[in-house]
């Protein structure tokens, strides 16, 4: 059994069908890309994993049992540029965020609460930045307090949505390293990216996403131009294919 | 006047309204200080602005019926509050829009119904610039407790509070029920408007609520210090403030109001590290060092 599964998920937004009748299995170990053309329903995807979004049809499991947003173990990083950064805040209290879910109304953190921030900031390797205001961080090292923000809930399944968006190459290469080793200590991880060569070289699976699965397989399996083709609605002289050629 | 005569003027019994004014003014300022941490941060000034005017046609509705004002005004500007809250979910509008069509609208409304009373025009001035005397003992005890129970609500709140500004969408997938919290802020916001209006006036009461904030925050890096200065320098504000009204005999609001604003401008030019001439001192190459 897979830790995170979705099935037969059907999705609509302002009266239009976003995703049809999506299914995909994520497991421990895994890093899974899910990869598609702009619009294709990407981030819908992710919101309709953790119960952002209502599903028309169909249901997303976690460990077996329907996802309840306190008690799940799914952690999400969000696109980047959703959050505040000119907020007066330090890393660890970003960090602690994470946790508001479990805290409850009544509940201040306690060394519990501090012991599993601590670690995801020593896993993400901010240990020295700790108590720096967000605002002084730079953009991979901003990437990787989210990415902390979201692993202090301990999660068994880890969502990222474009965490490589407006990063240099030495950080995408870093941050993916991170992933893929969160990937192996047993989670799923299953992230968004537009960076093809990027997922194709690292990711141990990829999901191409057009409204629905249109291929689902590890990369060594994806070297045929078809199901790119229809994922992204090119020709076959599209530069998107010589890339695959290249491989 | 020296501050031996202040200090004899607020023991004296007939100056009873005096040291309820200087009470009210203390813990109105301390209030609006801690909830307009949130407002600045938020960037909600405006909807402070709009509670502010909403509370108005309450003010005047207990005026007209000789009930209490923190009660009316209360009541205003909760209901407007919230108005705008479930407004604000269609994306169509934005926030600002649906702000600036109800704050007029209740602001006008207060206008109509208070011309109504008799002698409407000094009670329109006292509510417009606020005023010290003629203070209600019953109306300090409400605004204490009020002001006890609001600063209790923001401690319980605080860790989620600050979840949801930093980024909502983390904060509705960790399972916090964002659209409660943002009622539960602008009820704060109100709250705090309300118990502060009398003193201060209507049109003023924004700059309690924005200005120590906002000087706090050119001050520090750090949430928690910002909450402890912003109170810090409204309360003292309002002391001195009230000092200089009664001395030179100005009006309060807007003296009290001056000071903040003396206070904001003193922290943008001379703040520890962000500040104008702080910076500009400071030799080239050398990187302020990081706060916090
Ligand atoms: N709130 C909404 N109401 C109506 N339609 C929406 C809404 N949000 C998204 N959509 C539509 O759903 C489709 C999928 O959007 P989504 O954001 O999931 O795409 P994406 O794959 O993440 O794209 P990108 O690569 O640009 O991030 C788009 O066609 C978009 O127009
Ligand atoms: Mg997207």
């Amino acid at each position: 059994m897979s830790v995170l599964e979705v099935r037969g998920v059907t999705v609509g937004l302002g009266g239009r069908t976003v995703l049809r009748d999506i299914d995909l299995a994520v497991d421990l170990g895994e890093l899974t890309g899910l990869i598609g053309p702009n619009g294709a329903g990407k981030t819908t995807l992710l919101r309709s994993i953790l119960g952002l979004v209502r599903v028309a049809a169909g249901q997303v499991l976690v460990d077996g049992r329907p996802i309840r947003p306190r008690r799940s173990p799914v952690g999400y990083v969000p696109q980047r540029h959703e959050f505040a950064w000119d907020f007066p805040i330090s890393v660890e209290n970003a960090v602690m965020t994470g946790r508001s879910g479990l805290l409850g109304l009544f509940r201040r953190p306690g060394v519990a609460d501090w012991r599993a921030v601590g670690e995801s900031i020593e896993r993400v390797g901010m240990g020295e930045l700790a108590r720096r205001p967000v605002g002084e961080l730079s953009g991979g090292q901003r990437q990787r307090v989210l990415v902390a923000r979201a692993l202090a809930l301990q999660p068994r399944v880890l969502l990222l949505d474009e965490p490589f968006t407006g990063l240099d190459l030495p950080t995408q290469e870093l941050l993916t390293g991170l992933f893929l080793e969160l990937a192996r200590e047993g989670r799923a991880v299953l992230m968004t990216t537009h960076d093809l060569v990027g997922a194709l070289d690292t990711c141990t699976r990829i999901a191409l996403l057009n409204r629905t699965i249109v291929a689902d397989a590890p990369p060594s399996e994806l070297l045929d131009p078809e199901p790119w083709m229809r994922a992204f609605g090119v020709s076959e002289t599209s530069p998107l294919l010589k890339i695959l050629k290249v491989m | 006047m020296s501050i031996a005569e202040f200090l004899a003027d607020l023991t004296n019994p007939d100056l009873a309204f005096l040291p309820k004014a200087l009470l009210i003014a203390v813990m109105s300022s301390v209030v609006c200080g801690v909830v307009g941490c949130y407002v600045v941060l938020r960037g909600m000034a405006f909807i402070g602005d709009a509670v502010a005017h909403a509370v108005f046609p309450g003010l005047a509705v207990a005026f007209v019926l000789q009930g209490s004002l923190v009660v009316g005004g209360a009541v205003a500007g909760v209901l407007t509050a919230v108005l705008v809250a479930v407004f604000a979910q269609n994306r169509r509008l934005k926030e600002d829009s649906v702000i600036g069509v109800f704050y007029v609208a209740s602001f006008a409304l207060g206008i109509v119904i208070i011309s109504q009373a008799p002698g409407y025009a000094g009670s329109l001035q006292q509510f417009l610039f606020g005023s010290i005397t003629g203070i209600p003992d019953e109306d300090l005890y409400t605004a204490a407790i009020t002001g006890v129970l609001l600063l209790g609500a923001v401690l319980l709140l605080h860790q989620q509070f600050v979840t949801v500004s930093l980024d909502r969408e983390l904060a509705r997938a960790v399972g916090l029920r964002v659209f409660w919290l943002d009622i539960a802020l602008y009820v704060l916001v109100t709250v705090a408007i309300v118990i502060s209006v009398q003193t201060i006036g209507n049109i003023l009461v924004l700059a309690l609520l924005v200005t120590p904030a906002a000087a706090a925050r050119l001050l520090t890096d750090r949430l928690g210090a910002m909450m402890l200065l912003a109170p810090a320098i409204g309360g003292s504000g309002a002391v001195v403030g009230l000092y200089l009204s009664w001395s030179y005999d100005l009006p309060v609001g807007g003296t009290i109001v001056l000071v903040l604003a003396t206070v904001f401008l003193l922290a943008w030019l001379f703040a520890p590290c962000h500040g104008l001439v702080t910076k500009h001192w400071r030799r080239p190459g050398i990187e302020a060092p990081a706060t916090g």
